[in-house]
């Protein structure tokens, strides 16, 4: 009775973990958007490769090891009428012998580590697309220097260019992590952090704020658009150009609310309003995505963001300012407008 | 006195004088007694916070319980779960097991014992009074600054944190100071050090990462109150201070803290191997000395935490050296373990199931440990729920597997009962099922990008099936309780009584009744070898007889001296706890409270001030 039950519940386990793992291959789990072992940067891959030689070893010795401690357990499990057993009490040659083999295999993972660390950590040739990336309570700002172009939430890259990102952060800690392209660094205020990357593959990879920065920092996401070279010359062409004057009499009207209220406080539309503590909304028509990331950029999520941001976002450092209704309407046909 | 006359004669007592003979208690056994029950209490209000978090998550895009509640929840579950949870209950072990594995009467200092206990009850007090006061921490367990500054979070939510944290410390600093002297100075005569219980030598060794990790927390939490409550800038960038002081503060305690958890799991599982497979722990002195190396180590390794805050790629490498290099004396515990078993007779009791269990898992969550060793492999990991993963893996896995094996092998010593076997081994089938079903996934969660400690996320990621799968691992975790509760109550009512020794053990403890009496040892016991009670019963193994204990001369029990039971330790706690809530509610209560605590100090200080007959130095027969 006891052997059976031994025999069967780890064994019923063990099909029940392959079943699992199998069936996880077979749904490409790990083809999620948000990836660390579908690298598409060069960054990502330097890193990728040492996880995958860590994890096979790391895979083997922890199977040998439950398998070693399942078999001493059958092995060795108490017959009626058996002895009393040896008492060893160590055996010094074995010990010190896989201290030396434990220590080796670590040599194995640290040479490819310490190289990686280097690595990934070299100065930005100077050719490199500079890009200032500010975290936020909880949004991200991206500003181009170099091209006059900030936006935020949105951040656009041209494929197989080195980029140099910068990171600061005005208020507490955040973490930059767009899986895809490559591991997270920390936004830390006082200091300015820098990931170098090179993004292979033009495509859209969602990223997130990885340190607790506070309320919302599961809503503190964004997305990285990777596109070709032309592509992206020509997105930072329209950028570029000042904001067309809305022709919609909708539009129009929620031009004039938006410069005769609170809103020029925090945003900045170019030729409008200089506000810096919100994102900058200048070609906010452009983007795919409002609130960091949180949902699709229409104009009825827009109105209702406006009314009520807070509802949105837990904890939004934008204020309820009261536009209802119409009102709303108007703010979010000016502001989709902003192509 | 009456009432300690009578706990001393066992004779029965009305309601209000039990309780006021647990109050005012100084017997190393109540004590530990009291911290267990503490922290099975807290363990389960962590669980449920646990429980919590999981239905949240369960589904993308729920509102079950919203941001801040999120936030809150997974702040006061590490918090309670490492305070008050998994420390108490290791310190349930040291105060009970201590005394009876090194052959002594109680603890060196059992009123600061008792005075240990009632601090720590009055920071668990302190840090749950923020739910009543409506402001729970949301910081997270580990306090980042510049969040907790008074700009970022100006309510009294990190207070509350910041002074329960700061009254657990003091009384894990006394308590630390009276288990090193303990061990150094009471072990039974012929009880050298390395014939010392290996439970007592991890506990040792967890005293001193204690004393010497705990002021780095202090210095942290007491710079972090003066940026709070005085406007200092310690943390403040924009006094142009760093933040990451903090992290290395914090992490400076935080990391040997890990071991302060797992340490006593690691020693109990060495007692408990040798008793069930009938052999002695293969290679005890390496293991003694990979505890101490492991204990060393550990405080080499705090920015380990802190591979993505940009250090440079210099102190990245040397912390990545020094954390893998904790993984050789971790691997070759392991393997001791492994090699105890071999060869031996293994009687497979619940205790048994539970150190097999502990090993099992403690061995995945090393393993996971070792790849984010590696800070490029760690820029992925670190952060997301794969080291949400691998951290259960070492406290729950671990820590917490390896404490159930303690419960149910020392239990029948301490309550007088044996638990029952059948539902001994359900509840661990159970909780070993219901932990990977609940955490296994996680790695891979990990793996495809969801980060810790969001209360939601998008429902395109790919994350909806496992987080559900975790979830429902979870209900199978607490039906594994549900059956250990069971089986306590059912076992108190009617299970069978426990003999002195009935798992044929190796160690003192098994030598006197179960439960013991309340001096102990009538005797005090010689020890000539490790595993000194086992040699007298079946002989060393190499030849040479059993050795019959000496003949017992006869003791008048009645005259062995125990230290009287004293009122002045939770009075002083309690002046303390009035000092320390004061500082959130005014000023004249700080004061009012520290002088206060200025007179209680006195008093128990000189409580035996004035008596010429104080008995025999407290606790040791000596
Ligand atoms: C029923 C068993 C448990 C479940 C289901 C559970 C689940 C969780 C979850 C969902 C989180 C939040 C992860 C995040 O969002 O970052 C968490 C965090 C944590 N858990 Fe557990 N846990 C359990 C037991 C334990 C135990 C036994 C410990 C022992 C020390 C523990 C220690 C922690 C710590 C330290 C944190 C981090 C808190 C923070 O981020 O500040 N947990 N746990
Ligand atoms: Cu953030």
């Amino acid at each position: 009775m006891r052997k059976s039950l031994l025999s069967r519940i780890p064994a019923a386990l063990l099909l029940l973990a392959v079943a699992l793992l199998l069936s996880s291959c077979g749904w490409s789990m790990w083809d999620s958007p948000m990836t660390t072992v579908r690298p598409k940067s060069g960054f990502g891959r330097v890193t990728h490769e040492i996880f995958m030689l860590i994890s096979w070893w790391t895979l083997g010795i922890g199977i040998a090891v439950e398998a070693g401690l399942l078999w001493v357990c059958f092995r060795y499990r108490e017959r009626p009428g058996a002895p009393i057993p040896k008492q060893v009490h160590g055996h010094t040659v074995l010990e010190v012998s896989w201290t030396i083999v434990f220590a080796l295999i670590l040599l194995i993972f640290a040479i490819p580590t310490i190289s990686a660390i280097f690595k990934t950590q070299e100065a930005p040739a100077a050719t490199a697309l500079r890009v200032d990336v500010g975290g936020r309570q909880w949004w991200w700002e991206f500003k181009y220097p170099d091209l006059k172009v900030v936006t935020a939430n949105e951040l656009h890259l041209p494929a197989g260019q080195t980029v140099a990102l910068n990171l600061h952060a005005p208020d507490v800690i955040h973490s930059f992590w767009a899986p895809r392209l490559g591991g997270k660094r920390d936004v830390v205020p006082g200091r300015v952090n820098r990931i170098t990357l090179a993004p292979d593959e033009p495509g859209e990879y969602p990223g997130q704020c990885a340190e607790y920065c506070g309320m919302s920092h599961a809503n503190m996401r964004f997305r990285v658009i990777v596109h070709t070279k032309a592509d992206f010359e020509k997105w930072v062409a329209a950028q570029q150009r000042p904001p067309v004057q809305p022709t919609d009499p909708l539009a129009q009207k929620g031009q004039d609310l938006f410069s005769q209220s609170a809103c020029v406080g925090c945003h900045t539309i170019a030729g409008i309003s200089g506000g810096v503590l919100g994102p900058n909304l200048t070609h906010f028509g452009s983007r795919k995505t409002m609130g960091a990331n949180l949902m699709v950029n229409t104009p009825e999520n827009l109105a209702r963001w406006i009314e009520n941001p807070g509802h949105m976002k837990p904890g939004v450092l934008m204020p309820d300012l009261g536009m209802r209704g119409e009102q709303s309407k108007a703010l979010a046909a000016y502001l989709l407008s902003l192509k | 006195m009456a009432t300690h006359a009578a706990y001393m004669h066992g004779t029965k007592l009305s309601v209000g004088s039990v309780l006021w003979s647990w109050i005012t208690t100084v017997d190393h056994k109540r004590i530990g007694q009291l911290y267990g029950v503490s922290a099975f209490f807290f363990f389960l209000v962590g669980g449920i916070e646990a429980v919590i978090m999981r239905l949240q998550l369960a589904q993308p895009d729920s509102t079950l319980v919203g941001a801040q509640r999120f936030n809150e929840l997974f702040t006061m579950h590490g918090t309670t779960m490492v305070f008050l949870a998994i420390m108490p209950m290791s310190a349930a072990f040291f105060n009970y097991m201590i005394p009876l594995l090194i052959g002594a009467r109680d603890v060196a200092f059992p009123r600061l014992n008792a005075l240990s206990y009632w601090v720590f009850f009055s920071g668990a007090l302190l840090l749950h009074l923020s739910f009543l006061a409506g402001t729970v921490p949301d910081a997270g367990w580990f306090g980042y600054a510049n969040l907790t500054s008074a700009q970022f979070s100006p309510t009294h939510s990190i207070d509350f944190w910041m002074l329960g944290l700061q009254v657990l410390g003091i009384s894990s600093l006394m308590a630390g100071f009276n288990f090193i002297v303990t061990i150094i100075n009471m072990r039974a005569p012929g009880m050298t050090l390395m014939r010392m219980p290996l439970f007592v030598w991890m506990s040792f060794v967890v005293q001193f990462l204690v004393i010497l990790a705990f002021p780095a927390i202090t210095v942290a939490l007491i710079l972090l109150m003066f940026d709070r409550f005085f406007g200092t800038l310690f943390y403040a960038p924009a006094g142009g201070a760093d933040p990451l002081l903090w992290q290395h503060l914090f992490w400076i305690f935080g990391h040997p803290e890990v071991y302060i958890l797992i340490l006593p799991a690691m020693g109990i599982v060495s007692e408990v191997l040798p008793t069930f497979s009938r052999k002695p722990l293969f290679g005890a002195p390496v293991v003694i000395y990979s505890g101490i190396m492991i204990g060393f180590l550990g405080f080499g390794v705090w920015s380990h935490h802190m591979f993505s805050v940009g250090m440079g790629p210099i102190a990245d490498s040397a912390f990545s050296i020094s954390t893998m290099l904790i993984a050789v004396p971790t691997g070759v515990k392991i393997l001791n373990w492994i090699g105890t078993l071999w060869g031996g007779r293994i009687q497979f009791s619940s205790p048994l199931y539970f150190s097999l269990g502990f090993i099992a898992m403690f061995t995945l969550g090393g393993l996971s440990g070792v790849m984010h060793s590696s800070p490029p492999v760690d820029l992925q990991q670190t952060d997301s729920y794969f080291v949400v993963a691998h951290f259960h893996y070492v406290l729950f896995g671990g820590s917490i597997f390896g404490l159930f094996s303690g419960v149910y092998y020392w239990w029948p010593k301490i309550f007088g009962k044996l638990l029952d076997e059948r539902l001994g081994k359900v509840h661990f089938w159970l909780m070993l099922i219901g932990f990977n079903v609940t955490f296994f996934p996680m790695h891979f969660l990990g793996l495809i990008g969801m980060p810790r400690r969001i209360y939601t996320y998008a429902p395109d990621l790919g994350w909806n099936f496992w987080n559900m799968v975790s979830t429902m691992g979870v209900f199978v975790i607490v039906l594994s309780f549900l059956v250990f509760i069971w089986n306590v109550i059912a076992t108190t009512r009617s299970g069978a009584p426990a003999p002195a020794d009935p798992w044929d053990g190796r160690t003192l403890e098994w030598t006197i009744p179960s439960p013991p009496p309340v001096y102990n040892f009538a005797t005090e016991p010689v020890v000539h070898a490790r595993d000194d009670f086992w040699v007298q019963k079946h002989g060393d193994g190499h030849g040479a007889p059993p050795r019959k204990g000496a003949p017992a001369a006869h003791v008048d029990t009645a005259s062995i001296h125990m230290p009287p039971p004293s009122y002045w330790p939770i009075l002083l706690a309690g002046a303390l706890f009035v000092m320390f809530s004061g500082a959130l509610v005014s000023i004249y209560q700080v004061v009012g409270g520290g002088l206060l605590t200025l007179y209680c100090m006195i008093r128990f200080m000189l409580e035996y001030h004035h008596q010429t007959d104080v008995g025999p130095p407290a606790g040791g027969p000596h």
